[in-house]
């Protein structure tokens, strides 16, 4: 459906967009939120916990090079996330509404049944281990798409919805979030978890962006780049 | 090695900015301004100001309630008053209302009664659940007659904090206020009861304020006064409670 004289654009303007004011939240959330963990350096599972004896994690102390602010700041960490909890949730709806409108959540997102043959999964970590990221016509391949979904669709929704079961003025607005996740503190340690898995996504993309060219990419994040072989996308 | 010290040269800038952003006087509007758009989405998405937090069987009772913040009064009068029971222990009903009034633990205990369990927050993360023994603040509220232009509660109390260098310690009273809303909330409750006894000192005997949906550091202990309140701002420190005031904690707790 290439057909008008303007180049189709490798990523739309509000994938764009949303990229870099994520990247931004999520930073800021991520090292506020370990500011906040040294409030109380111990996880549980239920609705209750204080006692060691109640806990299933003891999780260190992160030092101040991790943290925002850098110095121990319960209040302080707590106003930059509750500010970017907000830029976060609202980017994050604007993007997977316009996401499903403009057919990027379809067309790029999900995996077709053939993607997901074992010979196909098998031929594409060959590719990857062998650093080779030409992928045919489609714009993801499957270990793309897998990564992508799992974020979009898992990690992040349940980074919000966790984080409001832990607001005690929202959990009263829909008590049966809480129960949903098992608890309070069963929700606490599902953030804290999900948290790293964004962290370990973060490495992993940041590493691959090198590997696959990091000025190429990195400008088609910005400028939108174009879209390769146009003509035979969707082949 | 260059390439490292750039990494490490941009992390330290990155935190000094943050560090600078987060003192500046426009981030804590942004900060006020964040705080007014979440519990306005927590009350919309409730359907209504008045929600109501999770109540719990008696068996998920924690087997220890934590006790927090102060977990006594260092003064005297405090532990004559522990010593004979707080049987002198007064309430006062203060400020924009029509009948003052000075409330003796047996006028509290001879209110109309309301028995919760709920679970506590605490701002630093863990969770305790109890059952929570008091009147209504409404109850009381309403029969001291709240006048028109009030919009805020104070609640007063006998503890404190000693703040500053070692020569200049001062004592800081500790304090705390929520809107109209909370304070006619059916569970927030005047507690003199913890899990069917007689409320602890270190939980805040004789009496400590429940405030449902917000976290720990709005349930003040060893409550000697409710005052009601057109503006906040000439309370104390001005920004409506102790850790407000003196750590900037966020005043509205429900997030």
């Amino acid at each position: 459906m290439n057909k008008s004289a303007k180049p189709a654009k490798r990523h739309a303007f509000s994938t764009r967009i949303w990229h870099w004011i994520n990247a931004v939240s999520l930073i800021i959330l991520f090292m506020s939120g370990l500011n906040i963990s040294n409030g109380h350096r111990r996880l549980y599972w239920g609705n209750d916990g204080f006692a060691p004896a109640d806990a299933w994690l003891e999780v260190p102390r992160f030092p101040g090079w991790m943290t925002i602010p850098d110095y121990y700041s319960l209040a302080a960490a707590r106003d930059w996330h509750i500010v970017f909890a907000l830029v976060f949730g609202f980017a994050f709806l604007a993007f997977m509404i316009s996401a499903v409108l403009n057919g990027h959540m379809v067309r790029d997102i999900f995996a077709r049944a053939r993607e997901w043959r074992l010979s196909n999964i098998g031929t594409d970590i060959k590719e990857h281990l062998k650093l080779n990221f030409e992928h045919g016509g489609g714009k993801y391949n499957i270990l793309q798409k897998i990564a992508y979904a799992g974020v979009i669709l898992v990690l992040l929704p349940l980074m919000i919805f966790t984080g409001m079961v832990m607001s005690p003025g929202m959990e009263a607005a829909w008590p049966w979030m809480t129960d949903l996740f098992g608890g309070r503190q069963s929700a606490r340690s599902l953030h804290f978890i999900a948290a790293w898995l964004l962290f370990g996504f973060f490495v992993l993309h940041i590493v691959l962006v090198l590997l696959a060219g990091p000025i190429g990419q990195i400008r088609d994040m910005i400028t939108g780049g174009k879209l390769e072989g146009s003509s035979d996308a969707e082949a | 090695m260059q390439r490292r010290n750039f990494l490490v040269a941009a992390g330290a800038a990155f935190l000094a900015g943050c560090n600078e952003i987060g003192d500046s006087a426009w981030f804590g509007k942004v900060v006020d301004g964040a705080q007014n758009w979440h519990r306005g989405l927590h009350r919309a998405l409730g359907g209504g100001r008045i929600t109501m937090a999770p109540e719990y069987d008696r068996s998920a009772i924690s087997p220890v309630f934590r006790a927090n913040g102060n977990r006594t009064v260092d003064t005297d009068a405090y532990r004559a008053a522990e010593a004979e029971g707080f049987a002198n222990w007064r309430l006062s009903v203060s400020g924009l209302v029509d009948n003052p009034a000075e409330l003796s633990l047996e006028d509290i205990e001879a209110m109309p009664q309301r028995t919760q369990v709920t679970r506590h927050d605490c701002v630093e993360g863990w969770s305790a659940i109890g059952e929570w023994t008091g009147p209504q603040l409404s109850t009381i509220l309403e029969a001291a007659g709240v006048q028109p232009e009030a919009n805020f509660i104070v609640f007063r109390c006998a503890d404190f904090f000693m703040r500053g260098p070692a020569d200049n310690r001062r004592q800081v009273d500790y304090y705390e206020s929520c809107d109209m809303d909370d304070a006619m909330h059916p569970q927030t409750i005047v507690a003199h009861q913890l899990n069917g006894e007689t409320l602890p000192v270190a939980n805040g005997a004789p009496l400590r304020m429940r405030l449902e949906r917000q976290l720990g550091y709005k349930h003040a202990k060893y409550l000697t006064g409710i005052e009601v309140v057109a503006s906040l701002d000439d309370i104390n420190g001005g920004e409506g409670g102790y850790w407000e005031d003196v750590a900037g904690y966020q005043w509205y707790a429900g997030i």
